[in-house]
């Protein structure tokens, strides 16, 4: 821990606990992994006040405010207050991107913004500012049904995706919906499997101790598998996350989430 | 700068039993991770929290490895007096850092 | 199958740069027994008898993740400054090391209450203590069971 020198007026913060509106369970079956996760880590994302993320959160706020690169320019120098040109924004990513003639996700989109429009040094992937900025940027969003964009641009990447979400890989030779259609519901090693809607991310992980990204947790799925998982920022997790929002399409977001 | 977070009732009855909750953004490192190589990586903990009211204590914590990553403490006080409430964690290298919020007894 | 798996999910260094069929051994630190976790309450109690009774540890017996649990622990006080909670001492049995925390509490207090979340290295019992304002002291233990352990995975 730095040191800080002075005491200052913090945050005193939220008044009140946020009720997420965690729908959760749709009418055709697709369930989040809200659900499938004990009382006690439920009742913590609900806790704005408990919720590690919201530390997070906070420091995207932060950051989201302040000036950088070469423009020095703020976030909120072009998109003012986050809460208002940023509702349903994480809920439609990923998006296509005509600058990089593909789709970009969210911390692509986060990244390319900090290259070209202030020109800074992009965030490494898991980075704190990155997952910080995602972080806050998600959190708008939160309680907005997932709401792919309708772009035919986007039917390739997408339907690459879904390969991928099909394909069996690794050692173990299983594809994702090996363990996420097929026995979704059932047990792995005491846990239950989740349908593996990505409604929350980045969320605080108890096994991480630590907030993280869907990339991070493919990489986890990927070595949990048994396969050489892809770099981070590799397209296809965009594609990926592409297919599965489109997967979830409808469900709530939960940015940021807590999972166990 | 650790990011923390306190959360304080904005108002509070005088006798009234009130909640504070805090949490502060750290990795807790116990000192029992392994590294790839087999050694660990070193501890590294905030091992002392306390709080206090208008510079009188009226909670304080000794915090060991067994503690979670980016550690929640909540304890209740009785609102007698109008003030300012200090938090401050103290870690392993005997760096504090420290929070306030103002408390309002009506 | 009974034995512990080791989560999938976690063992992200399995795989092994240079090729190797590298099997990660985990080294394990030696632990806290009931023996040191007796020696810590010692120390904390002064060798004082302790009562069982008065103190409630709210903690889920089934825990999904050792890294972060959450714990509540209320003890049966008036909390007057006549009679009210000086400390209250957490102990395990099972984690590299016997103390989890010790919250000291004061007659202004109020409830005699405080929440945190812990870790827990393995299913074990632990044990909390309160020392009163009349130097009395009583205890309250959980029986937790931990599939997948802090400390020993990276």
């Amino acid at each position: 821990m730095t040191a800080f020198p002075t005491a200052r007026l913090s945050v005193v913060a939220v008044v009140c606990s946020f009720a997420t509106a965690v729908a959760a369970q749709t009418t055709d079956g697709r369930r989040s992994g809200f659900l499938d996760m004990s009382p006690q880590s439920q009742a913590l994302q609900k806790d704005d006040t408990a919720n590690p993320a919201m530390l997070w959160v906070l420091d995207g706020e932060a950051l989201w405010n302040a000036k950088a690169g070469r423009a020095d320019k703020s976030c909120a120098d072009c998109h003012q207050d986050a809460a208002v040109n940023m509702q349903g924004v994480a809920a439609r990513y990923p998006a296509f991107s005509a600058e990089h003639n593909r789709p970009l996700d969210l911390q692509g989109r986060i990244n390319a913004c900090r290259e070209t429009r202030q020109q800074a040094t992009p965030f490494a992937p898991e980075s704190k500012e990155l997952l910080a900025l995602s972080a806050y940027i998600g959190k708008q969003s939160r309680g907005m049904p997932i709401a792919p964009p309708n772009d035919p641009r986007l039917a390739p990447f997408r339907a690459r995706g879904e390969a991928l979400y099909k394909q069996r890989i690794g050692q173990l030779n299983f594809s994702c919906a090996n363990c996420h259609d097929d026995n979704a519901g059932q047990k792995l090693a005491s846990a239950v499997i989740p349908q593996g809607h990505p409604t929350g991310y980045p969320l605080y992980r108890l096994e991480w101790q630590n907030l993280g990204s869907l990339q991070r947790r493919f990489r986890g799925c990927l070595v949990g598998v048994r396969a050489e998982p892809f770099a981070y920022g590799s397209e296809e997790y965009v594609e990926l996350e592409l297919f599965l929002m489109s997967r979830a399409k409808g469900m709530p977001v939960e940015t940021p989430a807590a999972r166990p | 700068m650790a990011r923390a977070l306190i959360n304080v009732p904005p108002k509070a009855k005088r006798g009234e039993v009130i909640e504070i909750k805090t949490l502060i953004s750290h990795p807790m490192e116990t000192g029992y991770r392994p590294k790839g190589d087999g050694s660990f990586y070193p501890r590294d903990i905030i091992h002392k929290f306390v709080c206090t009211l208008n510079g009188e204590e009226i909670f304080r914590a000794d915090l060991y490895p067994a503690i979670a990553a980016n550690p929640f403490i909540s304890f209740t006080t009785v609102a007698r007096e109008s003030g300012l409430l200090m938090f401050s964690w103290i870690d392993d290298r005997g760096e504090a850092q420290m929070e306030s919020a103002k408390l309002v007894v009506e | 199958m009974s034995e512990k798996q080791p989560s999938v999910l976690s063992r992200r260094g399995a795989l092994g740069a240079g090729g190797a069929a590298l099997i990660a051994l985990v080294v394990r630190p030696a632990h806290a027994t009931t023996q040191t976790m007796h020696e810590a309450i010692q120390h904390f109690t002064g060798g004082a008898a302790v009562k069982p009774g008065r103190v409630t540890m709210d903690i889920p017996p089934l825990v999904e993740n050792g890294n972060s649990v959450p714990l509540t622990i209320t003890v049966d006080s008036p909390m007057t400054e006549a009679d009210f909670v000086r400390a209250i001492a957490v102990f395990n049995e099972r984690n590299p090391q016997p103390n989890v925390g010790t919250f000291h509490l004061n007659a202004r207090s109020g409830r005699a209450f405080v929440s945190t979340r812990i870790r827990l290295g393995d299913s074990q019992i632990i044990t909390a203590i309160a020392q009163m304002s009349d130097g009395s002291l009583w205890s309250g233990t959980a029986e937790l069971v931990v599939t997948l352990p802090a400390c020993v995975e990276n």
